[in-house]
């Protein structure tokens, strides 16, 4: 457990993807089954234990300590199982549990039992293993690692073991075919074992992604060899079926089926289709601050299925049936798509339409008068290109609307959680009511250099009015200029309003807070989303 | 007696001492000042008589330039006793820095003790902290909240030296600040037998000469600008946390970042500022030495000047104590939080 855990701290804290790298196959090549199995588990958030919850792990914290002291730490420190790991009274001796012992015993499923083992494993370990020890436990590890970059690890490893055939796409397209420890994939990287075979499950396969259009690159294009469609907001997922079994998998290899058990089986017959997932309510899509209730549940209640029902426009499809069609033109692709919805009509599958134009003009044009909530922009994709995993140059361009921005008065400040815990990173703004009176509309905690940060950080701290646990009311003294994409009408403010993305566009340490913009600007771009 | 709350007031200017006519460590210039130690955010630029020991009015003096320190100086040895107006008081090493010092402080019958900022773990380059038994004892609480346990400064120094050891072309960067943790930190290096020379950011080389001047032999110091990138790969090479991603440090070989602070026992808090080695090094108090000075000076009162007040008074009134936050504006920011 002590190799895992300063695995997980050298990779919080490395910059570099190499030297992330590095320090993964060096664990791999040094540590033995089924320890480096759990491991690859957790950092690719293939772990959950189902009797193990946050709660448990604070009324231990608690027993330990004094409950205000708890508080107060927690607030400072913003993480929960680095809180609990830090305050956690020492014991002489310390002998941690291996990784694999602790799978075992939070995997067992015997609830009476975990409290004396997890105190006695706290008790047996430093700060740096009671904080990975914790982290597994709330299934919150986030290694500074994604799975994406495990995987490449993975085969750069088996590349150092002389297996230089084997590429993380590879790995990826097995992988859910595959479980914890990993046996037989970690004997196939070691060139002990073949391949695993995914053996007809439905499995992942790494998407196309478009890189942005910038003002630059739009003389180059040539509007003949493109097809436009539009970009929804909402998120982008994979549609699997094969014969024994479906699946719904996001953009980033996650397996999201049980959140969305009203699309699991959605496909009628066996493909893998690549498409938006939207609220689609009457047939009309709608902002993507409904579907943000759904992303917040990992197992929806029936009334939320009723009330929020998703569906997908489709964007093309990789697999008809068994057969691999990633190597035709997106021309192809696209009337094979149309074909299978032909056949295979569905109610909550749609094509995402085709925009016919002309000239780059055109499609400006129609970029600048897209009013409808769900689109975020318009998409560009080659009519000659094969579907390539990754974000190849060149092929597939995102040309997304122009922000808004208003300048808007710091309200309030709140501790960061995640990288930023500790300063007050988390911002609540508001505008200026026809009355007279400062009304909050939204939260902005991105944006802004480091540099910024540690200066706002400090004007906070000099300027609290009043403190409510962690979050700190200030003077009305900043203005923020804050982008965001779009404004919907709401109940969870005050003023009635919520932001689609607000971010901190530019601090205006220069304007008075008085010429800060009034909350009737702001309504007047509701609905519209453009 | 006549019980403290008669005759200390927290002003605008920052703490007074009414019968004595004085001020301890104020934020702005006033006519007289009894400065603990020579950071930035004790010891400011401007006022009129200033009292201090030797070594904080020689740092003043090194860090401020000679005339802006005050207009009329007077050095305390630590021990002496003083009348100072109304009231009587001492000076008593606080082990924060060289030449910190606590200020005591007697008026009809009542002792109170104003620590200033210190620490209890060992500093070859400062005299250790005294507890001085007192019926008020004003503290600080920079690392006031129980998550903060300092590892000795030893053994994480020691993580630096086997750092070079695992990655000898790499130059290995550690920000300190330039008063007190640079000079300890080399102060540890050499006492773990580290004898190489150290490469110094031109900010830090002014203190250094001071601390030599005053007898802290620090061993063989050489200045970073000028040496030849190639020289200092393998070395270690200080300078302000403030130049760590500054474009200073991009000449130096395949750079390793470390910091030498307190904050970095917070693991969020080394990554918001892209450290690769954290150093959990500081001159302050930590909690269990904050709680163990209380025992110490047996004080049935506690006053938290700045920091994390909130769980300090909280654990001190737990030990039967009474606790208050004076809410000094002004100290624990900027330089200092690089200092902790």
């Amino acid at each position: 457990m002590i190799a895992f855990a300063e695995l997980l701290d050298r990779l919080t804290l490395t910059p570099g993807r190499l030297a992330k790298i590095a320090l993964l196959k060096r664990f791999f090549a040094s540590e033995a089954d089924p320890d480096r199995g759990w491991a690859l588990a957790a950092l690719t958030g293939s772990l959950s234990f189902p009797t193990a919850k946050a709660g448990l792990i604070r009324a231990l914290a608690e027993a330990r300590t004094d409950a205000v002291l708890f508080r107060l730490s927690y607030d400072f420190v913003g993480d929960l199982a680095e809180t609990v790991s830090l305050i956690w009274p020492a014991a002489e001796a310390a002998v941690p549990p291996s990784l694999t012992e602790i799978v075992t015993v939070l995997s067992s499923g015997r609830k009476t039992e975990l409290p004396g083992r997890l105190a006695g494993w706290l008790d047996g370990s430093g700060p740096s293993v009671r904080y990975a020890i914790l982290k597994l436990i709330t299934g919150g590890l986030r290694a500074g690692a994604s799975a994406r970059l495990a995987k490449t690890a993975l085969a750069e490893f088996a590349a150092d073991l002389g297996q230089p055939g084997i590429a993380a796409d590879d790995i990826e397209e097995v992988w859910h075919s595959l479980s914890p420890p990993y046996l037989p994939l970690f004997a196939w990287l070691e060139g002990l074992g073949e391949a695993p075979a995914s053996g007809g499950a439905p499995v992942f396969r790494p998407p196309m992604l478009a890189q942005p259009l910038e003002e630059a690159d739009f003389a180059a294009l040539d509007p003949a060899a493109y097809a436009a469609e539009w970009k929804w907001d909402g998120i982008r997922v994979q549609l699997v079926r094969t014969a024994s079994g479906s699946r719904v998998f996001s953009r980033g290899a996650e397996d999201i089926s049980a959140a969305f058990p009203d699309l699991v089986d959605v496909l009628p017959a066996e493909a893998a289709l690549d498409g938006e997932l939207l609220v689609i309510r009457d047939g009309v899509v709608m902002p993507f601050a409904e579907l943000q209730q759904r992303l917040n549940r990992k197992s929806p209640a029936a009334k939320m299925l009723r009330e929020l029902p998703v569906g997908v426009l489709l964007y093309d499809i990789l697999f008809d049936g068994a057969e691999d069609l990633r190597s035709l033109p997106f021309s192809e692709r696209r009337v094979r798509l149309e074909a299978w919805v032909a056949r295979h009509p569905a109610e909550k599958l749609r094509l995402s339409e085709i925009i016919p134009f002309g000239t780059m003009e055109e499609l400006a044009a129609l970029r600048a008068g897209a009013r409808a909530a769900g689109i975020e922009g318009l998409m560009l994709k080659r009519k000659d290109s094969a579907y390539v995993p990754g974000r190849p140059k060149g092929l597939w361009w995102k040309w997304k609307r122009d922000p808004h921005t208003i300048d808007a008065v710091m309200m309030y400040a709140q501790r960061g959680h995640g990288k930023r815990s500790s300063y007050y990173s988390d911002y609540t703004f508001g505008l200026w009511r026809e009355d007279g009176e400062l009304v909050p509309v939204g939260k902005a905690y991105s944006g802004f250099t480091d540099a910024e940060l540690l200066r706002l950080d400090r004007w906070v701290r000099a300027h609290t009015v009043r403190s409510y646990g962690p979050v700190r009311e200030v003077e009305r003294g900043v203005v923020l200029e804050i982008a965001f994409d779009a404004a919907q009408l709401s109940s969870r403010h005050k003023s009635g309003v919520a932001l689609r993305f607000p971010r901190v566009a530019r601090l205006r340490w220069d304007k008075p807070v008085a010429e800060a913009d009034r909350l009737g600007t702001l309504m007047k771009l509701v609905g519209g989303g453009g | 007696m006549t019980h403290p709350s008669a005759w200390l007031a927290v002003r605008p200017e920052g703490l007074y001492c009414i019968p004595g006519d004085f001020f301890i460590d104020p934020l702005r210039p006033v006519g007289r000042a009894v400065i603990t130690h020579a950071h930035s955010d004790h010891a400011r630029a401007g006022h009129g008589a200033v009292l201090a020991t030797a070594e904080t009015i020689a740092l003043m003096r090194t860090r401020m330039g000679a005339g802006l320190e005050g207009t009329q100086l007077q050095a305390l040895a630590p021990g002496e006793d003083m009348r100072l107006n109304g009231a009587n008081i001492k000076l008593v090493p606080a082990g924060h820095v060289l030449g910190s010092a606590q200020v005591v402080i007697e008026h009809e019958g009542a002792r109170v003790v104003v620590s200033g900022d210190y620490k209890r773990a060992a500093d070859p380059t400062c005299a250790p902290f005294e507890p001085v038994a007192c019926d008020v004892f004003i503290t600080e609480a920079t690392f006031g909240l129980p998550v903060f346990t300092h590892p000795p400064a030893g053994q994480e120094a020691g993580k630096l030296l086997e750092s070079l050891r695992m990655f000898p072309e790499r130059a290995h960067l550690v920000g300190c600040y330039a008063l007190g943790k640079t000079q300890r930190l080399i102060g540890v290096l050499r006492g773990l037998g580290y004898d190489a020379p150290i490469y110094l950011h031109g900010a830090l080389i002014p203190v250094c000469d001071t601390y030599e001047r005053l007898g802290v032999r620090l061993g063989a110091l050489l200045p970073a600008t000028g040496a030849a990138p190639a020289e200092m790969a393998g070395r270690i090479v200080l300078a302000p946390p403030s130049a760590l991603a500054d474009r200073w440090s991009r000449r130096l070989p395949d750079p390793l970042t470390a910091l030498a602070s307190g904050w970095m026992r917070v693991r969020q808090r080394a990554k918001a500022r892209g450290v690769e080695l954290p150093l959990v090094i500081s001159d302050h108090a930590d909690w269990p030495e904050l709680l163990r000075t209380f025992d110490d000076v047996g004080a049935p009162e506690i006053w938290v000047t700045h920091g994390e007040e909130q769980a300090l008074i909280h654990a001190a009134t737990q030990r039967g104590l009474t606790g208050r936050a004076l809410r000094l504006i002004g100290y624990g920011e900027a330089a200092e939080e690089e200092a902790a």
